[in-house]
Parts: C-alpha cells; structure tokens; sequence
C-alpha cells in the first residue's frame, strides 16, 4: 500500500533524480524536519544543492520560481499552507500565468507550485481554506487536484513536465490515505474508467452490474472521497445509483467525461470543499446547464463563511456526506 | 502588590497557562494547533506592564503569552483553545485568531504589520495619544508587507512599536539561514529607531521597552529588538533542535529563574499557589462548557 504522501514523496524524488533542471524551494522543507506535512522529506539530504529552504516570503518564493522557470529550470515550490496562495497571488496572476501569452508565445513558466489545502483538522481561519476557486480561469494558469483513486505522483510528475504553470492543490486528508488501485476492497463496488483527454486523468466511477445511474456525483481530491460514501449510502439506504466524475484538472475546464455521464444521468450535483457561490461547482454548472438542455442541478460546497477552528462550527460549515445525501435526495 | 511580585506571576501565569495547553494538546481536547510561549515569558511581561488600557495590540500565532500579560483571562483563552462557546471569539478563531478589548492577532505572517499601521494612524488622527504594538518573530522579517509598513510608518511618523522577538529561530529554520544582513539596520534604512535587548531578564526588559515607548509616545515608530529562546517545541512537538543545547539554555535564561532571584522563597511559593488556582480552575471551567453551533 502507498499512501498519497508516499507517493507525492517518491513523484519528487525521481523528478529531482530524472532532472538537473528540477528544483524544490519552500519553507522548513529541509531533512529532518522535511516540511510541514513531510511531502519533502528525505530529498534534501539526497539532492541537497537543488533543495532550497526559504525564508517565510511566499511572494518572492513564486516569483522566484517564475524566474527560474522563464530561464530554463524546473522549479518545485511549496507554500506551507495553501491558504498563504494570497501572499503570492499578484507574482502567480500578473506574472508567471501572463508571461507566454503577453510575449507573444516566445517564453514559457514551467512552474509547478504545491499548496496544502482543506480544512477538517482545527486549524481555524487562515490554515484550513480551499482558496483554489480564487485562481481558476486565470488565463495560462493550469489548476490541478491529485485524488487518491489516480497516482497522486504520476499527476505531479506531469505537473513538472507541463510547459505552462500549475498551481498543484493537496487537500491535507488526503495525505495519509492510501492511493487506491483498482482491485481493493474498498472499490470492489464500482466499475471504473479513466479518460485522459489532457495528461490529467479524470476518473468515472460507476456501480458494477446496478441499474442505471441516475445522478452524477461531480468532484475532486479529497471531495471524491466525501462523494463516494454518499453514493454508497444512496445505493443501499435509498437505491439511488450515482455516477461520480472525478477531476485532476480543474481548470482550464475540460469537461468531456462529465458530459458523457450527464447524458447517461440527466442531473448534475457537483461537491466542492471551497465556498459555495462562484465557485469551481458554478462554473461547471453553467457549463452542464449549456451542454446538457434539461440537466437537472445542484450544488454541493462550503457555506460562505470562514472556517472556524471549533470542530462542531467546522462541520457545520463544510460540506458531508450528510449534505451530499441531503442534496441528492431533494426532489 | 509590588511590580517585582507581579512581574513573576505574570510570567508564570504565562509558563503554567502553555504547559497545561501542550498537555491538553496530548489528551486531545486541544485540538488543531498551540504555539507555546514558554521561554519568551519575560518580554510580554516586561512590556505590558508599561501599557495603558487604551493602548492596541496586534500579535502573532505565538500570543497565549501576550495576551496573559495584557491582562486576559484565561479561562476565556483555555475555551477559545478548546473550541468552546465562550472562548474569547466563541471558538471561531482557535489558538492563533483572538481578540479581547484592543488585543487582535492573526496567523498570517507579517500580514498584520501594516494593518498595526493603520490602527496608528487613526490613534493619531483622533488624538487619543494611544499606541500601538506589532508583534513579529525574527523568521517574519521575511515577509514584504512589513518593509511596506516600515516605510509608511516613518514616512508618516505613526505612533507604531514593532516589536520583533527574536528567538533565533522560525519553526525549524535558524534566523542565519534566514535573516541576511543586520537585523536593526533594518528599521535604521527607514529612519526607525531602535532599542536592541539580549536578555531574558523581565527588568532590563521593562526598562528598554519603556524607553521605546517613550519614544512612541512621542508621536514616532520605533522597533524593539528583543533577543530571546524558545524553549519548547515551535507548535506542538514539531521541535528538530538538539534536547540538550535547549537544557542548557534553559538552564542559563530562563526568565522565571532569573527574576525569582529578587523575590522570597515565600514570594514564589504563593505565586505558585495563586497561578496553580487560576489555571487549574480556567481549565476546568472551560471544559465543562458548551461546543458551539452554527447559526442557521
Ligand atoms: C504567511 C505565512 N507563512 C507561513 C506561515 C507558517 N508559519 C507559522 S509560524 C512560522 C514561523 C514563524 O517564525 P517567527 O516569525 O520567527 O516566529 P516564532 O514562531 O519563532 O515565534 C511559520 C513559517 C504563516 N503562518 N504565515
Ligand atoms: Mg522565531
């Protein structure tokens, strides 16, 4: 069994091991300490001159990146926590994602920064957000989202290969929990497909041998998780059989295989952890609504607050598997 | 009372107060994260005793400690650390976001350093002769707002104190491997004066803090540069430092040791008394309170 972080881990070390380009800046990422949440470990001790431990200057940690990158290297960089994406927001919108297109297509950023993201663990306002939402539709922006039912590092390696920038969101349960190949248990249940319409691959996952699906769970990271025991619950307390999509990429939107399943479903509920209005959800929505003429919709995310540090105020304000099954058994 | 006796139980307010939350941290009833105070004790008790009940306060995620020695209760802070209704911000914020009367903190690094600023600004447009204080560690004179800050804050001359406690670390990072060039050159490049202390001596804390507040006063920022330890782990048990180097220190700086010289064996034995009180029943009460629920 690996885990997700296990497998991130390994993504970084063969990235640094393949390529003298690639390199890693973040804050307190060296050996032993080896990051906040461990996604470095081991790789300064092997890779120590490419292994850079920062200062706590997230603008110049991008920007730094984004220099690098235009000049030919493969930078790596890590926020602490994703919710700091803020503090680098001006360097990754109005530098990094504009450089190849502003310059007429005669450079590329080839950066890839990781930000843990998600809440869930009590850390209160400012260490538990999923600000992912803030940065979809920037244009020359790549927005990608491991899960664990795909190689978490597979997706990464792929992120390091991409000409353009990523922004790389890690929801922080996802760490610990093993990445899923297709003959466990746990989804001996379903029957799954893959569709890789970009290098990121998006997973449908569809009952085995059930009736016809008529709802599909649309999602990513963690989220699909939240969205795969609903749709447990829907099948034997209500029988109710979902398809769920499963996006590593969340923008540019790409939304073929969504597509496919809704014409199967005809209606659309999409689960996001990030807060409910103008979120990633709206956007496919109104994407569904357009592509699919008489698709029925709703919308599974955050309430619009902060998210407390108080657990009881925390589970009230994301999103469950109870409000998924309360959503998807509303009329 | 007198100032040495209070001086000691503000500090060992502050030293029981985190050794309970670290061990509550354990039991699980703390959750999230607790950035501990012990070790530092003597620069907020140093500077709070100087401050009036008007003056504002913005500090960091290492607060627990300031906030005591600004006169918080702590039970109100063992709530808010436990995720209880009647916490100081009734559990929405946790360790690191509180707020009581003209104390607020945030867990962005250096994010609040302009916004202390401000705070100095409308003190001095509204004529109140209030200050204001700015809390920051050695690892956060990385971040850029507060350089935007400094300048303003001379520009303008805002009755702001940053105070940087250096620890000479920022979580596992040691502040040469971080911090280039000379620390009080820093504020010197924006026409900052600055007070520069390495002790962990509540007195000589006292009495360089008042002379930059003095300064403050006066309608000027200024910086206090205060050498210090930490003698725990940087939040919970993340700490990578070398045990013993860490026994050492706290052997020859410990600011409770230091000042407990000045006071009686008594002194220090009713402090105990008074603090373990305080402590053990704002603990209890805070977790025999409510959780909170969201409004609808
Ligand atoms: C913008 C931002 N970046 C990173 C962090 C994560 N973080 C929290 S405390 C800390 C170290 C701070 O070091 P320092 O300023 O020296 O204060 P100390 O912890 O030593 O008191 C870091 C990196 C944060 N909270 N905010
Ligand atoms: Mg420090």
């Amino acid at each position: 069994m690996t885990t997700v972080l296990e497998s991130l881990n390994a993504a970084l070390h063969a990235a640094l091991q393949a390529d003298p380009r690639v390199h890693l800046l973040g804050e307190d990422i060296l050996d032993p300490y080896g990051g906040a949440f461990k996604v470095t470990r081991g790789l300064s001790t092997r890779f120590p001159d490419r292994v850079l431990s920062t200062p706590i200057s997230e603008s110049a940690i991008v920007g730094m990146a984004t220099g690098m990158a235009l000049r030919g290297l493969r930078p790596v960089a890590e926020l602490m926590f994703g919710d700091f994406v803020t503090l680098a927001a001006d360097q990754l919108i109005n530098h990094a994602a504009k450089f190849r297109w502003m310059y007429n297509d005669q450079v590329r950023v080839p950066l890839v920064l990781r930000a843990p993201m998600g809440g869930r663990r009590g850390y209160g306002p400012t260490h538990s957000q999923s600000l992912e939402k803030h940065f979809l539709g920037v244009p020359g922006l790549t927005v990608l989202a491991p899960n664990n039912l795909t190689s978490p590092g597979a997706l990464l390696q792929n992120a390091i290969a991409d000409e353009d920038p990523v922004l790389f969101v890690e929801h922080k349960l996802l760490y610990l929990l093993p990445v899923l190949e297709g003959t466990e248990d746990s989804l001996r249940d379903w029957q799954l497909t893959l569709s890789t319409p970009d290098p990121y691959p998006v997973v449908t996952l569809r009952f085995a041998g059930a009736d016809t699906a008529s709802l599909t769970l649309v999602t990513y990271g963690y989220n699909a998780e939240l969205a795969r025991e609903a749709a447990l619950r829907l099948a034997y307390e209500h029988e109710i059989f979902a398809e769920i999509v499963v996006f590593s990429q969340l923008a540019p939107f790409h939304l073929a295989p969504l597509y496919q399943s809704l014409r199967r479903t005809r209606r659309l509920l999409t689960v996001e952890e990030g807060t409910f209005s103008l979120g990633w959800g709206a956007e496919v929505a109104a994407r569904a609504a357009q592509e699919i003429p008489g698709c029925k919709i709703a919308r599974v995310a955050a309430q619009d607050l902060p998210i407390a540090n108080s657990k009881t105020l925390e589970d009230g304000i994301l999103p469950s598997v109870d409000s998924i099954l309360q959503a998807a058994l509303r009329p | 009372m007198d100032d040495t006796y209070d001086l000691y139980k503000t500090m060992l307010t502050i030293r029981r107060f985190e050794e309970r939350a670290l061990q509550e941290f354990a039991t699980g009833k703390l959750f999230g994260t607790t950035h501990a105070y012990i070790g530092q004790e003597a620069d907020a008790a140093g500077i709070f005793s100087l401050l009036g009940a008007e003056d504002v306060v913005w500090s960091n995620h290492r607060c627990h400690g300031h906030f005591l020695a600004y006169g918080g209760d702590p039970y109100r802070l063992a709530a808010e650390l436990m995720g209880r209704q009647t916490g100081l911000v009734g559990g929405r914020g946790g360790s690191q976001h509180i707020h009581w009367k003209n104390f607020y903190t945030n867990g962005i690094q250096g994010g609040f350093t302009p916004i202390a600023a401000g705070v100095a600004l409308a003190e001095k447009v509204k004529k109140t002769g209030n200050v204001c204080l700015a809390f920051i560690g050695d690892g956060t004179l990385g971040e850029g707002a507060l350089y935007e800050s400094l300048n303003l804050a001379s520009l303008w001359q805002l009755p702001v104190l940053y105070v940087l406690e250096d620890n000479r670390f920022a979580q596992t990072t040691p502040t040469p491997s971080a911090v280039a060039g000379s620390m009080t050159a820093r504020f010197a490049a924006f026409g900052i004066s600055t007070w520069e202390l390495e002790s962990s001596d509540v007195m000589q804390v006292q009495a360089t803090a008042r002379a930059a507040l003095q300064h403050v006063r006066n309608t000027h920022p200024a910086a206090l540069i205060l050498h210090t330890y930490r003698f725990a782990a940087h939040s919970k048990g993340d700490d990578t430092r070398d045990k013993e180097t860490i026994a050492v220190l706290r052997e020859r700086f410990d600011p409770l040791q230091i000042h407990a010289s000045r006071l009686s064996a008594s002194q220090t034995q009713q402090a105990e008394a008074e603090v373990g009180t305080l402590i053990q029943d704002a603990f209890t009460r805070a977790l025999a309170d409510p959780f909170p629920t969201l409004a609808p």
